[in-house]
């Protein structure tokens, strides 16, 4: 019986005996012997006239998944080193680097000895790196060039950076976890401001915090709402301009928890510090256990 | 656009299929984007038909399915039709929802051919 379409070949059933001449491969194959034609011979079995002989493969892969792999390992590095990592998202402006800034001084009043460390997403300038390392902090700067959000592969690479480099400077004062697995750390992830892409890409952190200054309007998250859907926590920012601005809190806070009954708010003025407790007790929460 | 990134990641897909399985060329590419995976569908076919030439996508059709998105609504503890995050449930009114499909961003199925 033929192997190819199950016809009986009268005889013609070694392989050599059919011929498959390299301009006809995969169209259609002719027995050697008896000069019948095979069309559908290729892997698909069908044929189909004025085609090529094509065949169907099911990948079933998704398109995230060497992304969500890198992800999965950066999640699995930073656990093995006590780094509590936190993917900072919001739209531009919306003061994301101010309230890092003012976050790592008064961790630092607060708690001494937790390590915190940044890495820093814009498309280009490393303006924002250089504002976290005016404060002390070490800081990476990631620019994505026409990239429009960090991803797992950027962050590993960062990290591994910033591992490196605060050895480099720091070698006889070591607050930072490598050799000491159980030392407490923060990492903060200032990624991209944009509030669309970001929430597409896991980078390994323990949680997505959104950010929303409250000029940008009260219905960003039905607006956007893929993003607070992802997010944990929700920081109403620059609550101190309140009073000279149409702003409904509750307002705001009943639309993200349309998208995610789950979400967490917390209200603070990075500029004047109001709040800012709540935050970093929020924070205190989040860190991995010693 | 984040979609111009996802198309690259789908073109690295079929590159290491096509290394995989001995392919030059695919005829058709099929995707699956669901309604609730935040992807614009027409974004990423152009971003797609921006990549193709000179791969081995450059002659391909390309297919996207959008399965509709579903939710679990808590209230109702049912499954319930959720065409984008932040409507209602369509029994309750409520929006105590949890995603449970349409989130899917996946590469199906291609038809390729041998040399």
């Amino acid at each position: 019986m033929c192997v190819v379409c199950g016809c009986a070949g009268h005889g013609a059933d070694t392989p050599a005996a059919t011929e498959t001449p390299a301009a006809e491969a995969g169209v259609v194959q002719r027995d050697a012997r008896t000069g019948d034609l095979h069309f559908g011979a290729g892997a698909a079995r069908v044929s189909v006239p004025g085609m090529s002989q094509a065949r169907a493969i099911r990948l079933e892969a998704d398109i995230l998944g060497e992304n969500n792999r890198v992800a999965r390992a950066n999640r699995a590095h930073f656990e093995a080193h006590g780094v509590t990592a936190l993917n900072l998202v919001s739209s531009p402006g919306s003061g994301k680097t101010t309230l890092l800034c003012a976050t790592i001084e008064a961790l630092r009043r607060r708690d001494p000895g937790l390590a915190v460390a940044v890495i820093e997403g814009d498309q280009q300038t490393s303006f924002d790196a250089d504002r976290i390392r005016a404060t002390g902090a070490p800081a990476i700067q990631v620019n994505t060039g026409k990239g429009c959000h960090l991803d797992a592969p950027m962050v590993a690479e960062a990290f591994a950076q910033l591992h490196h480099h605060h050895h480099d400077h720091d070698h006889h004062d070591h607050h930072h976890g490598h050799g000491h697995p159980a030392a407490r750390s923060l990492l903060f992830i200032e990624n991209v401001g944009n509030l669309v892409c970001p929430a597409v890409w896991d980078l390994g952190e323990a949680a997505k915090v959104a950010i929303l200054s409250i000029t940008e309007g009260e219905d960003k998250p039905l607006k956007y709402p893929d993003m607070f859907a992802a997010a944990r926590l929700m920081v109403l920012n620059k609550m101190d301009l309140l009073p000279h601005l149409r702003f409904d809190v509750a307002r705001c806070i009943e639309a993200a928890r349309r998208v995610n009954p789950a979400i967490e708010v917390i209200q603070l003025s990075a500029t004047t510090g109001a709040g800012m407790e709540a935050w970093l007790n929020w924070l205190d929460c989040s860190l991995a256990p010693a | 656009m984040h979609e111009a990134s996802l198309a690259g990641g789908i073109l690295q897909l079929v590159e290491d299929a096509a290394r995989r399985e001995g392919f030059r060329r695919v005829r058709r590419l099929q995707l699956e984007a669901g309604q609730l995976a935040g992807i614009e569908v027409r974004a990423l076919r152009f971003a797609l038909e921006a990549l193709a030439p000179g791969t081995c996508l450059e002659e391909a059709r390309i297919d996207i399915d959008e399965p509709p998105g579903q939710a679990w609504c808590l209230p109702c503890a049912t499954t319930v039709a959720l065409a984008q995050r932040g409507d209602a449930c369509p029994h309750c009114g409520r929006y105590q929802l949890q995603p449970t499909g349409g989130t899917e961003l996946r590469v199906l199925e291609l038809l390729v051919e041998d040399d």
